[in-house]
Parts: C-alpha cells; sequence; structure tokens
C-alpha cells in the first residue's frame, strides 16, 4: 500500500541517508530505529507529505502522495513531537476541535468516551494546563480512537506514558493492525505487540 | 474514502479561536486598548481646535487601525505552529486554504469587528457630524477585513523567522496603504461634501480581490513554513 523508493534526506551540508526504500502492507506495524539525529522524525514527516525527500518517491497505493493530496490525507493521521494540545482548551474540548479540524468532527459521547478508554476519566473537563505531560499525551493519542485512518505514523508515542498506557497504546496498536491498518512508529522502548506483524527499519 | 466534512471543519476553526481568545482575554484587551489610547492621544496632544481635528480624525483613526492590526498579527499562526496543531491542520483531510479562511474570519471577529464598533465613540472626541462617523463605521467594516486576509499572508511568510514581528510590519505596512487612502479618503470625502460613494466601492473590490488571493497565498506561506 505505502512505498517509498531510494529516498534521501538532506539537512544543511549533511546527508542523513540515501537510498532508503521500504514497503509497508495492510496488518503490519513498522518500527523506525536509530540513534538521535539519524533522521527518524524527518523520515515520517517525509511520509505525511510535510517536506518533501530530496530524493525518491513515496508512493500510496501506487500514486504519488504530492499527486494524491487530501485523498491521501485522509487516510493519515500523524502524531508528532508536539502533541497539537492547546493548553487553555479541556481535554474534551482538545479531542473534539482537533477531530473537526481533521475533517471527521465527533459527538461528546464519543470523545469522551476515547478520553476513558485512555484512562483519563474524571479529567475530561480540566484544562490541559494542569494535566501531566503524559495525560497530555493520552489527550493527543485519543485521536487514534476518534479519527478513522488507515494509516498511523506516530513519532515517539511512549514519551512520557507509563507502563499502564503503554500497555494500553500496544493494544490500540493491536486492534487497529487486526483491521488491516497500518502503523509507522519511532520508538526507542519496545512494543509488545502481537508477533510476526511488526517489521523493523535501522537507519544509520 | 472523500469525507469533507468542510463547514464543521471552518466553523471548528472559528470555534475554538474564539474559545481560546475566550480563555485569555488580555491578548485581545490589549490590542483594543492601544486602538483606544493611540486615538485619544491625538485630541489632547493638539487641544480644543475643531477643525483641525476634524480634518485629521479619519487618518488619525485609520493609522491607529492598521497599527492595532499589525499588533494581533503575530499571534495568528504562531501559537499553532509551536504546539504543532498547524502541522495537523496541514495534515486535514479538509484542504489547509478552508482551515486558513477560518482562522482569518476568526481574526477579523475578535480584531478587525471591535475596531469597527469603536470607532464611533472615539471619533467624537474628533468632533466628527454623525453622517461621517457612519461612513467611517461603513469604511472600517468593508477595509479592516482587507487588513486580516493581506496580515495573515505576512504573518504567514515570517512564521519562523526570528525577529518576524518586526519583518511583518515591513512586510504588510506597505500593502496596507491602498486600504488607508481610500478608507481615510471615503470619510474626507464625506465631509467636503463629494459623497463616500467613490471610495467605498473601491475599498470593496479590494476586499474582493484579496478575499479571494489572500488565502490562497498564505495556505502556500505555511506550506513552506511547514517544511
Amino acid at each position: 500500500m505505502l512505498e517509498a523508493s531510494h529516498l534521501e534526506c538532506q539537512r544543511g551540508e549533511k546527508t542523513l541517508f540515501r537510498d532508503l526504500s521500504f514497503q509497508l502492507d495492510q496488518g503490519v506495524c513498522l518500527m523506525v530505529q536509530g540513534a538521535n539525529g539519524s533522521g527518524k522524525t524527518s523520515l515520517l514527516r517525509m511520509v505525511c507529505g510535510l517536506s518533501t525527500p530530496a530524493q525518491g518517491e513515496i508512493r500510496w497505493r501506487g500514486a504519488p502522495i504530492r499527486a494524491l493530496a487530501e485523498d491521501y490525507r485522509c487516510e493519515l493521521l500523524y502524531c508528532g513531537h508536539a502533541g497539537a494540545v492547546k493548553e487553555d482548551l479541556t481535554a474534551l474540548e482538545n479531542a473534539r476541535i482537533a477531530a473537526a479540524l481533521a475533517g471527521q468532527p465527533v459527538d461528546d459521547d464519543e470523545a469522551r468516551e476515547a478520553l476513558r478508554h485512555l484512562g483519563l476519566k474524571g479529567r475530561e473537563d480540566l484544562p490541559a494546563r494542569v494535566l501531566s505531560a503524559g495525560q497530555k499525551r493520552r489527550v493527543a493519542l485519543s485521536r487514534l480512537l476518534l479519527e478513522k485512518r488507515k494509516l498511523w505514523v506516530l513519532d515517539e508515542p511512549l514519551t512520557a506514558l507509563d507502563k499502564a498506557a503503554v500497555a494500553k497504546l500496544c493494544g490500540i496498536i493491536d486492534a487497529h493492525l487486526a483491521q488491516g491498518g497500518m502503523a509507522m512508529l519511532t520508538s526507542h522502548q519496545d512494543l509488545s505487540l502481537a508477533a510476526g506483524r511488526v517489521e523493523y527499519l535501522r537507519l544509520d | 474514502m472523500k469525507n469533507p466534512h468542510w463547514f464543521a471543519a471552518l466553523a471548528g476553526v472559528v470555534r475554538r479561536d474564539i474559545l481560546l481568545a475566550a480563555r485569555r482575554k488580555s491578548d485581545v484587551l490589549t490590542t483594543l486598548f492601544f486602538f483606544v489610547i493611540v486615538v485619544s492621544l491625538f485630541p489632547l496632544g493638539i487641544g480644543p481646535e475643531m477643525d483641525m481635528l476634524r480634518q485629521i480624525a479619519p487618518g488619525v483613526l485609520w493609522v491607529a487601525a492598521l497599527l492595532a492590526t499589525m499588533l494581533s498579527l503575530n499571534r495568528l499562526f504562531a501559537t499553532d505552529y509551536a504546539d504543532g496543531t498547524l502541522e495537523q491542520m496541514g495534515l486535514s483531510a479538509v484542504p489547509l486554504g478552508v482551515l486558513v479562511v477560518g482562522k482569518v474570519f476568526a481574526h477579523w471577529l475578535l480584531s478587525g469587528l471591535p475596531l469597527v464598533l469603536l470607532a464611533p465613540v472615539l471619533g467624537l472626541q474628533f468632533d466628527l457630524a454623525p453622517r461621517a462617523l457612519v461612513v467611517l463605521m461603513a469604511a472600517l467594516a468593508i477595509g479592516t477585513p482587507v487588513l486580516s486576509l493581506i496580515g495573515a499572508i505576512g504573518a504567514a511568510l515570517t512564521l519562523g523567522v526570528r525577529g518576524g514581528g518586526v519583518l511583518v510590519s515591513l512586510l504588510v505596512l506597505p500593502l496596507y496603504i491602498p486600504v488607508l487612502i481610500f478608507g481615510a479618503g471615503a470619510v474626507e470625502a464625506d465631509i467636503s461634501g463629494l459623497g463616500p460613494a467613490a471610495h467605498l466601492s473601491l475599498l470593496a473590490a479590494i476586499l474582493a480581490a484579496t478575499a479571494f488571493f489572500g488565502p490562497w497565498a498564505t495556505t502556500v506561506a505555511l506550506r513552506i513554513a511547514l517544511e
């Protein structure tokens, strides 16, 4: 479904990686590994179409993602370093507004349900300002449950999460893969996903 | 999967920006107080020379409106850029241009519309006739959306640039000149008995042109900033 061929990434004078090719099929989770500064985030941003590779091409269902534009974006969910969580809004408002901006509005009950599932019961109406870093990350991750997208691109989704939340997230990713979804993520921790569905990509 | 919930997304952006402004009122109020104070300084500095005040009133009010709008431009995209929301907007299933229209409209509601409503009160300090006050309001009502639309292009272009605040003024103020000329001109023409229709029509033409090109140019600039 997703194919990348001969990607090259330049940061100023430095070449972070070149001639990088990979393929991602339904039900597979691709773990991108590499040292700090090896270009993991740059690669994920390229896959999302936020930046253009210096060389090479990324294709989705056989067509270049540049040309697909919105047709590609409506199947893509990106969760970056910055969680896009507004400090002045409550957890619930954050979840609902993020979904509306993404083009998939949800109602109050759906948003509450997603937040509860991520262990934020009782915190739905608190401003994000007073939530801990891990709780803010959970708010950001509620989008995984609210937006029905095929391809998930997650940049360090485990940052600041406790063990229970990591297990919950693994369950959510597993369920997504089981339904024929795909995920591409970076992480310095190991995720315990159902075996046989995880592939690795090393950047060095 | 085509899923264009355009209107929900547009309304979502406007609602969110108004909600954020309501939670952080100081940002919006600073701009308004700036406008009120700058305009009020002139009658105090010049003294009670009614003829002089009536003559400078349109220019002073319009220049203050331009500067007040400039003050609020830095915030337009900067916070969304810093917390990653802009990235998410760029990846939305809804075209970025639609969301930009929402942001610009919310900016006008929060920083343009209050100026329109305050202007007649401030105009009284300059001894403007009731008719001239109405024309002033009409000119501001047509002109301030143009300020938001053009300002958004400047704010998007200077996103992530160090010292972007000063740069945005240098970039945008020259582009505001036509609005200033026709906006202030409408009130002057009315005072001198020529009738404001011509100036207001030209302002409306500028609004139509910027409403068409502004969001498009802003979207292109934002895509560049996101790379």
